[in-house]
């Protein structure tokens, strides 16, 4: 009995302690980052002494300088409305198909459906260059709407929303359409509301997405003020690409405001990754 | 269409028709316009010679498939995209699996770690790059001042492939662990304790229990992870400079793509790697989907 009680607490200290190092090679990269970000070059640069804190005090005007230099204000503007248009045509065009797709029957179901199933298998890359050029033609370089246009639809967000209509109980709508409801007030009173969890989902995997995204933002947006977060970064990164303070002090500002967000609605980030499951 | 002919349809499901039809109608239309002619474009496209400005392109047959498959660079960048695969899907997968196993156990704490974990998905891909690079700068970053080496970590084409890896793996950790946690939850506690009454341990029990009936789960992430390791390009993007000699070595596929199609704007020759690209992946799609049958246990 007893070795079976010392075993278990030798596993449970194992566990600690590949969680503790894990941890620790996650932070450390954010660490770096943040304290790298707060010294001169000089620090940054100088290996002997090899300076883990700054040592000449917090240098945190590095932050107002790109800041400055950088018109993040425009960077954070550009990727909030880019990610806000995407978010609302994803979980308004996607809740209506998932809701056909889902609860309504209708000629031609099966072949429009797997149309959808289609664009979610194909690479999303053999899009990218006929989408510039219709961007291009429309004369929505360097604009929000070139920026959004590719999200307008989704595929994935319908099928996600699909399940979800599925899931529900099929005697509500049956007493509401008792009660002489017609199919859109079903839908909007009804059924909508019910998938709300379905809908954050959708809502927080598009946002992350838009964010994430590097290679539409660079090929649309090619100007500094008109461009987002990611893309902005890259191009810094060309711009001040050995001043190292600078170009954290950059990462940093374009991490914090999603990690801030992250930190608060966490349940809902972690379940919307777990049930949509999307590649991201 | 056949089943329902439109004769037979009663006032009702008419109604209905149509209201099905009015909702669906966005998605159909852009997925039409965003996805379906753009893939068809691209195909097109493929044959063709870029013009001047977008203008007259001109058909070529195969000639732009000609040059990129008798590139070596194409193969030579298939290869840095399979090279890459090869660390980030298995190490962020087991990694993953060992820590959602851990945190599953309810120790305390288990919520600070999950966050932890987490953070990189929250992060972009851009930044973080950046942020890797300069840990792996060789003169003055973190980890060669830490260990009193001089690696050439991203300049040495010999290693650079597996420090970008690292980049790749430590980016994915926190979201694989997140799945296989939510598909964990749905193994019965049961098979645990009927398992602990015969007296098997915790590695038996991970062996014999977890890892067979999280087969689906695993399966999935396997899957997704692939396609997506099969399409990086961030990475690879922000943390190779132009003028490293080890770019050769790690650039992907998708970033010989921008780089024909965006920086020398030679579309066609770009809309052919492009093709190049899916044919890979549906190849590599089939075998998973072959493999899923031999592998994976469903209940």
């Amino acid at each position: 009995m007893e070795s079976a009680r010392t075993r278990a607490r030798v596993s449970k200290l194992t566990m600690y302690v590949i969680l503790i190092i894990f941890s620790i090679i996650m932070l450390v990269p954010f660490v770096w980052m943040i304290l790298t970000a707060l010294k001169t070059n000089q620090e940054a640069i100088s290996v002997d002494p090899f300076y883990i804190l700054p040592a000449h005090g917090w240098h945190w005007e590095n932050f107002a300088e790109v800041w400055r230099s950088y018109n993040f204000i425009i960077l954070y503007k550009n990727t909030l409305l880019m990610i806000l248009f995407r978010v609302i045509c994803a979980c308004l065009t996607a809740t209506m198909a998932g809701y056909a797709f889902g609860r309504l029957r209708f000629p031609g179901k099966k072949f429009l459906f797997s149309l959808v199933l289609i664009q979610m298998m194909i690479p999303s890359q053999i899009f990218i260059i006929p989408q510039y050029l219709m961007v291009s033609k429309l004369g929505l370089l360097n604009t929000i709407s070139g920026l959004v246009f590719p999200g307008i639809v989704t595929a994935f967000g319908t099928y996600l929303l699909k399940t979800g209509y599925q899931g529900l109980p099929k005697d509500l709508e049956e007493a509401a359409a008792i009660d002489g409801c017609n199919i859109g007030q079903r839908f909007l009173r009804i059924m909508m509301p019910l998938t709300r969890s379905s809908m954050v989902s959708l809502g927080i995997f598009t946002a992350l997405f838009a964010f994430k995204d590097l290679m539409w933002p660079m090929i649309v947006c090619t100007k500094a003020e008109t461009t987002t977060l990611a893309a902005g970064l890259a191009k810094m990164q060309g711009q001040y690409g050995s001043n190292y303070p600078t170009m954290m002090a950059s990462a940093v500002l374009a991490l914090v405001p999603m990690i801030v967000i992250y930190v608060i609605f966490q349940k809902q980030f972690v379940e919307g990754i777990a049930t949509s499951g999307g590649k991201l | 269409m056949k089943k329902e002919p439109r004769a037979k349809m009663t006032a009702a499901a008419k109604n209905e028709a149509r209201w099905a039809w009015a909702f669906v109608l966005p998605t159909i239309l852009g997925l039409i316009i965003l996805n379906f002619y753009p893939a068809i474009d691209t195909v097109i496209q493929s044959f063709q010679k870029t013009g001047d400005f977008g203008m007259g392109n001109k058909w070529v047959g195969l000639e732009n498939y000609k040059n990129v498959l008798g590139a070596g660079e194409t193969w030579q960048s298939l290869l840095n995209t399979i090279k890459y695969a090869i660390i980030e899907v298995p190490f962020g997968v087991c990694i993953a699996l060992v820590l959602a196993v851990f945190l599953n156990k309810k120790l305390k704490g288990t919520s600070a770690f999950r966050t932890i974990f987490f953070l990189p998905m929250v992060c972009a891909p851009a930044a973080v790059a950046m942020v890797w690079k300069w840990l792996y700068n060789q003169q003055f970053g973190l980890l060669n001042n830490l260990f009193k080496t001089n690696i050439a970590w991203i300049s040495d084409p010999n290693l650079a492939w597996i420090s970008i890896g690292v980049i790749g793996v430590w980016s994915v950790i926190g979201y694989n662990m997140v799945l296989f946690i939510s598909g964990l939850q749905e193994i019965p506690g049961d098979y645990y304790e009927a398992a602990a009454i015969d007296g098997a341990t915790g590695v038996k029990q991970f062996f014999k229990i977890t890892v067979p009936l999280l087969s689906p789960t695993t399966f999935f992430i396997v899957q997704t992870r692939l396609i997506g390791a099969l399409t990086v390009f961030d990475l690879m993007f922000m943390v190779m400079d132009k003028t490293n000699i080890a770019l050769q070595k790690t650039q992907s596929i998708v970033y010989l793509f921008y780089d024909y199609a965006f920086t020398k704007s030679n579309k066609g020759y770009g809309a052919a790697i492009v093709m190049v690209l899916v044919a890979f992946i549906m190849v590599v799609t089939f075998i998973m989907q072959r493999a899923e049958k031999k592998l994976v246990f469903y209940n």
